[in-house]
């Protein structure tokens, strides 16, 4: 009973903490633009293709993780630059669709350079299961949940403690009274973009030893870490973290114990009685609206 | 502007008229088709995005829904076709209703949010209960038929699609012009506006929304009889986004954008079916390209530079 549970807990904890990532994506870009970037799971997926392309090619694996991290944010820059910029202060729905459009361009590339093949990638410390009351915890988790605790803390220190962070943060309360008292709001959109591509592809490379991946796998995993920031409260980053876990725990929990089939649907009919029941997330802030 | 807005009917009469006499053969009598099916979905759709400015990312779940009630029940409980494409629409338009009332009195992504979901755990749903649905293979559906007569020819089909759009063009701009649409267009300037001078923002919004899936789910239903078959793709994820696209790229607030942009958007897969293995890449370059230069979408781009303004 109790191993079993653990057992759905640990694999819970393990793909939320990706999800965690993505939504913590999410939140920058959304604090910093209003823009759901719907290629936020394309960031996940090319973290994990791209770390197993440059390992096969040969490269060591310490560079290959870091090149697998570097060109996704060179990839977020630069949507951000050629479609974002340019159209600033456009509809939702336009701003929705050209990120859509550039996940399609990312998932296409993908496809056609490095094939439509499953891949996975060795785990960074062994296979060897280590066992906590009957059930087996890969190393790798440690892994995921380690740099994912990490990269938590560098986030809270960058936002708290660092003028850039606060910049960010201004921008993201009102960005008109941030380009007022100096900030360079267009260097933040574009620092956001970079922070949250890179924070995907973490998330992808960390998870693709325990789940594999392919070019495909970045739709469902980015909605689900949609489904997170949504449940967290949209544009808190505290919030991301926490609705990441519960939807990657809900989920481990809902496939085990209910039924394995809907696992994917699980987080989305979580996110709808979120929706009816608290539809400020768990942390949400109340707004007001202005005429 | 009332004239001026029929002329457009009229010339949509003609077009419809003229084609079929005009197409080479039945490849393009069913592209046709098609167009049509997608733009009646997608002048419902605009009625919600473009003139109430509410996005739904889950449209092809009632799509969906409509396109299954009229394969499962016909064959696995003997309904009458018509009896199960009205249970779809009813069935589609409580299940909008029930969705969209908590949901409205929210403000901002929630919508997009709540019918991303939706159409999400209907496509999962429809993929997993195979004894129903046959699976992720789909299943047949039967042939449509009233009073002894059954749709089967391209040519009938045809016919029969090109009235409902025409009888849809009409509809929506008559709409439009109602006091129901001159609401849908305050709320969508301002909310707050809008309530002050007594416009009951929560309901009106539910009546677009549920309309415009009610309108889906009738339209799933003609494409599950018309093609004879259904897969859960025709509910997937990427369908909600081609029709929202359609709705974009025509024009948000047009009603012959909403033509256009389906007409398009049909047809550029098979435009696009000579680029071997980069189809993906060049409608995600054409998506966006499109949206950096005409952020409103073409039809009134192309309006408002020849200076003739709906």
């Amino acid at each position: 009973m109790l191993a079993q549970f653990l057992q759905f807990l640990f694999s819970g904890i393990t793909v939320g903490a990706t999800y965690a990532l993505a939504a913590l994506g999410f939140t920058l870009i959304y604090n910093a633009s209003n823009v759901i970037n719907f290629a936020q799971g394309e960031f996940i997926m090319l973290g994990g293709m791209l770390a197993v392309f440059f390992a096969q090619a040969g490269l060591p694996l310490p560079a290959a993780l870091f090149l697998a991290i570097l060109v996704p944010a060179v990839v977020g820059v630069l949507i951000e630059k050629l479609a974002i910029e340019p159209v600033k202060g456009a509809e939702t729905v336009t701003l929705i669709i050209i990120t859509i459009g550039a996940s399609l361009v990312i998932r296409g590339l993908v496809q056609v350079f490095l094939g439509k093949g499953t891949h996975s990638l060795p785990a960074f410390s062994g296979d060897t299961p280590i066992e906590i009351l009957g059930a087996t915890l890969m190393p790798q988790s440690l892994w995921v949940l380690g740099v994912t605790a990490v990269v938590v803390v560098a986030l809270w220190y960058f936002f708290n403690r660092t003028l850039g962070g606060k910049a960010m943060l201004a921008t993201s309360f009102n960005r008109t009274a941030a380009e007022l008292v100096g900030i360079n709001t267009n260097g933040v959109l574009f620092l956001s973009f970079a922070m949250s591509a890179a924070l995907g592809a973490i998330g992808g490379i960390l998870i693709t030893p325990i789940t594999l991946t392919s070019y495909d796998v970045g739709i469902m995993l980015g909605l689900k870490g949609f489904v997170a920031a949504v449940l967290g409260g949209l544009g808190n980053g505290l919030g991301a973290v926490v609705g990441g876990l519960l939807v990657g725990i809900l989920e481990s929990m809902g496939a085990g114990y209910l039924s394995s089939a809907y696992k994917d649907a699980i987080p989305f009919v979580l996110i709808l009685f979120i929706l009816f029941f608290m539809p400020r997330g768990l942390f949400g802030a109340r707004v007001t609206d202005r005429v | 502007m009332q004239k001026r807005a029929y002329f457009g009917l009229y010339i949509v009469i003609a077009v419809l008229a003229i084609l079929p006499f005009v197409l080479p053969n039945s490849f393009y009598v069913d592209l046709a088709i098609r167009m049509a099916i997608n733009a009646i979905i997608v002048l419902g759709l605009n009625l919600l995005i473009g003139f109430a400015g509410q996005i739904s990312l889950g449209h092809a779940g009632f799509l969906g829904i409509g396109a299954y009630a009229s394969a499962v029940l016909p064959t696995h409980f003997g309904w009458h076709p018509v009896v199960a494409m009205l249970a779809g629409a009813v069935a589609t338009g409580l299940l909008a209703a029930i969705v969209a009332r908590p949901i409205f009195k929210l403000k901002g992504n929630y919508l997009a949010m709540a019918t991303l979901g939706l159409g999400i755990i209907i496509n999962i749903a429809l993929r997993n209960e195979a004894t129903y649905t046959g699976g992720p293979d789909g299943m047949p559906v039967p042939v449509f038929e009233l009073f002894g007569i059954s749709l089967s020819s391209d040519k009938d089909w045809y016919w029969v699609v090109a009235a409902v759009l025409v009888f849809s063009v009409w509809a929506s701009l008559n709409l439009i012009d109602s006091p129901f649409g001159r609401a849908l267009r305050a709320l969508h300037g301002s909310e707050v506006a809008s309530k002050v001078v007594g416009v009951d923002v929560v309901r009106y919004k539910v009546a677009i929304f549920v309309m415009s899936a009610v309108f889906a789910s009738l339209m799933g239903s003609v494409t599950a009889h018309y093609v004879g078959f259904v897969t859960p793709n025709l509910a997937d994820f990427f369908h909600s986004i081609e029709l929202m696209t359609m709705v974009v790229i025509g024009g948000m607030a047009s009603v012959y954008g909403s033509l256009i942009g389906a007409v398009l958007l049909t047809a550029l897969p098979q435009a696009l079916a000579t680029f071997e293995g980069w189809e993906t890449v060049v409608f995600g370059v054409i998506l966006m390209v499109c949206m950096i230069f005409l952020p409103k979408g073409l039809v009134p781009t192309l309006a408002a530079k020849f200076g003739k303004g709906e």
